[in-house]
């Protein structure tokens, strides 16, 4: 069967130096430019030297990508920030062209870039739906026949009839995506959509698409949500610094994305300057996370066990040594501290120079956003050290083996214990266990 | 309406012909962007519409005031406003339909950086949505012409004819400086000033002809619109049309339409990354 969508080479260059001086070409500048050409042309012919003006700079967002997708495959584009992925789907949807390489697109192509893209502010519900849709490829007839279908997904009925700029932020994004989820195209590309919006209306949104994506339609799409990620597609391609890093089954490309992430742009290193409470006796240099592979890591599955691997330089010895690390919440709720003394255990006595340390925390911990703090306390109490949000790191819902992930699309809490659940009704006994007990196995 | 079959994208420097097809296969977009234009204009105006009527009317007045008494020839069988009246109206529809053009691509940025379309509608759709106005205006010169009883001579079949060449160079003009001010945002500033120096190098608008003009601004005829409204207004109030003048308007106004639009396909490959 011929491919959907066939990437051959493609490149796209940028020149920074002209973004990110944010100016607009003036019509002097292009003047001077073309007066003064020819000497510039006479200048190398005898200089030799050939650079072009040093404000700009060339960058290539791709590089020699090339992937196909077959009719009807769900196809998830990850990658870090600036990995190419929009450059990548703006040059699918002929917004922008390549600078070399080509696509083949069979078939009609919709896309969804953004949410409400050409909504106007002073024209009504209904009228921004018959511009919305014309303006994603639909026509009149197509917009009439579904007008219904989409102000019920939009749930806007009592408003269609104001103007646009009154409606709240979320009533804006639910018409937006109404419109484009009633697109009918053979070839959907979807940027990033479920972005936005609170979390009843993701999940409405992860429903639509799925349902779209047992329809036959390939769907590219393009999200730093994993688990959206992970539960809508069937393969995926992994973009690193505009080249292809990884191309396989979604569960590889995300395992792989994960990982790769950690290497580049986790560093972990706590500075000097960082805001430090204590003697300075000792002072904490580094910081990593790392999974059960032992690489560093700042997304974890959930249910995933968390080793807290730190380096600590001490200047003096200090023989009634406290070590703590402790998980917060970015809100800066306390989650959970281990100290090496729990328990009764005697203080650690600690030789001047780098001490490493490695700490496994059993505890498992609901999907948000936590972070690290370290410290180091003598007996008597006094602080040696303390530095607090030493690392960011997120807990996603999505877990190692899918079917453990979790389901709801709010945690209530931080740790979900290991519990035993017991159910006593007359005639029957039912019991299960529940939590890290379970989720590991 | 999008693309069926089998699109090949890749780059594709240089000139292009102007896509009529692609234009054709988007134009209810053509038709909704006209629309949301014509609605937009008027949103939360008290007199709504009639503003189209209300501009040329302040206009004629203001120039039956001013210039009634230089410009206007006594022994002129024709009564002075609705002379005026003649040249303000394509006029208005010519510098309201260029200034809006101008300004379209990079008024609309977040459809060109989001979606894909034929870019020529963008412009077109801001001329068309003038087009409407300009239909409105020219009720308002039917009653003017009933008002000074002056019936129109079977020349007014030439109307539609002259509003085409009017339209190729509005469309023209406008697409030129719909690309050169994505790139080079100093045509903002230059749209204004540029329009208020073309309407006085266009005397057919408020000069009748029988004042006569010196000899050395004859060159002001080369002109293109000057021969369009000058040969617009004796179609309407009857009289021989000026052939010579007709058809160097009428070629005139082709080339800029054919220079206007092959420029903005040249260019507007880069829109989207330079806008």
């Amino acid at each position: 069967m011929a491919s959907a969508i066939r990437v051959e080479h493609i490149s796209k260059l940028y020149r920074i130096g002209a973004l990110q001086t944010q100016e607009y070409q003036t019509l002097r500048d292009t003047l001077a430019r073309t007066a003064l050409a020819p000497v510039r042309r006479i200048a190398q012919l005898f200089g030799g030297s050939t650079s072009a003006s040093p404000s700009t700079e060339d960058h290539w967002a791709l590089e020699d990508v090339s992937f196909e997708v077959q009719p009807g495959e769900v196809v998830g584009i990850v990658g870090r920030n600036g990995a190419g992925k929009s450059t990548l789907l703006k040059i699918l949807t002929g917004i922008t062209e390549p600078t070399s390489g080509r696509v083949h697109l069979r078939g009609r192509v919709g896309s969804l870039l953004e949410v409400g893209t050409g909504f106007h502010p002073e024209l009504t519900g209904r009228e921004n739906i018959f511009l919305n849709g014309a303006i994603l490829g639909m026509t009149r007839d197509e917009i009439r026949r579904k007008f219904d279908e989409i102000v019920a997904f939009a749930e806007i009925d009592r408003f269609l009839d104001t103007p646009v700029k009154r409606y709240s932020s979320g009533m804006h994004i639910r018409l937006g995506f109404a419109v484009a989820a009633h697109l009918n195209p053979e070839i959907l590309l979807v940027d990033e959509v479920l972005a936005v919006g609170d979390a009843a209306f993701q999940k409405k949104c992860l429903g639509k698409m799925d349902e779209v994506s047992h329809t036959g339609r390939t769907i590219l799409f393009v999200s730093h949500n994993m688990a959206a990620v992970k539960s809508l597609c069937t393969r995926g391609v992994l973009l690193d610094a505009g080249h292809v890093a990884c191309e396989g089954s979604i569960d590889e490309v995300v395992d792989k994305y994960l990982l790769a992430g950690s290497d580049m742009s986790v560093t972990g290193c706590i500075p000097d300057d960082a805001p430090r409470v204590g003697t300075g006796t000792a002072r904490f240099r580094s910081v990593k996370l790392t999974g059960d592979a032992g690489k560093a890591l700042t997304e974890l599955y959930f249910g995933q066990r968390l080793r807290v691997t730190f380096v600590c330089e001490i200047f003096n010895d200090i023989p009634d040594a406290h070590l703590e690390v402790s998980v917060s919440a970015l809100d800066g709720t306390h989650v959970v501290c281990s100290m090496s003394s729990d328990g009764g255990q005697a203080p650690l006595p600690l030789k001047a120079g780098l001490e490493t340390v490695t700490v496994d925390l059993d505890v498992e911990l609901l999907p948000r956003q936590y972070s690290i703090d370290l410290a180091v306390h003598h007996e008597d109490g006094r602080t040696i050290d303390l530095v607090q949000r030493t690392l960011d790191f997120t807990v996603m819902k999505v877990a190692q083996n899918s079917a453990n992930s979790f389901r709801w699309t709010r945690a209530r809490g931080y740790i979900t214990p290991p519990a035993e659940w017991h159910l006593h009704q007359s005639g029957r006994r039912l019991s299960h266990q529940t939590g890290q007990l379970c989720a590991r196995s | 309406m999008a693309l069926q079959g089998i699109r090949i994208l890749e780059a594709r420097p240089g000139w292009h012909f102007i896509g009529f097809k692609d234009i054709w296969r988007y134009r209810e977009l053509l038709y909704f962007l006209t629309w949301r234009d014509i609605k937009v204009r008027y949103k939360q105006t008290v007199l709504g519409a009639a503003w189209a009527i209300l501009q040329p009317i302040a206009t004629v007045l203001a120039f039956s005031l001013f210039f009634g008494r230089v410009a206007a020839n006594p022994h002129a069988a024709v009564p002075y406003p609705l002379f005026v009246l003649c040249g303000i109206l394509p006029w208005t529809f010519f510098a309201g339909a260029v200034s809006s053009a101008s300004q379209s691509v990079i008024g609309n940025q977040g459809l060109v950086t989001k979606i894909y379309f034929p870019r020529l509608i963008i412009p077109m759709g801001a001329i068309a949505a003038c087009l409407v106005d300009f239909a409105i205006a020219l009720a308002l010169l039917l009653a003017t012409m009933v008002y000074y009883s002056v019936a129109p001579a079977a020349t007014i079949l030439f109307v539609p004819v002259l509003l085409v060449a009017l339209l190729a160079l509005a469309i023209g003009v406008g697409t030129l400086l719909a690309a050169l001010t994505v790139e080079y945002r100093d045509f903002r500033y230059v749209i204004a000033f540029m329009l208020q120096i073309w309407m006085f190098a266009t005397p057919a608008i408020y000069l009748q002809a029988e004042v006569g003009l010196d000899p050395r601004w004859r060159t002001i005829l080369v002109n293109p619109l000057n021969g369009l409204i000058e040969n617009f207004r004796l179609a309407v109030l009857g009289g021989s049309l000026d052939t010579s003048t007709l058809a160097a308007s009428s070629i005139s106004s082709a080339l800029l339409f054919v220079v206007g639009c092959l420029y903005f396909r040249r260019v507007e490959r880069k829109f989207a990354d330079v806008i």
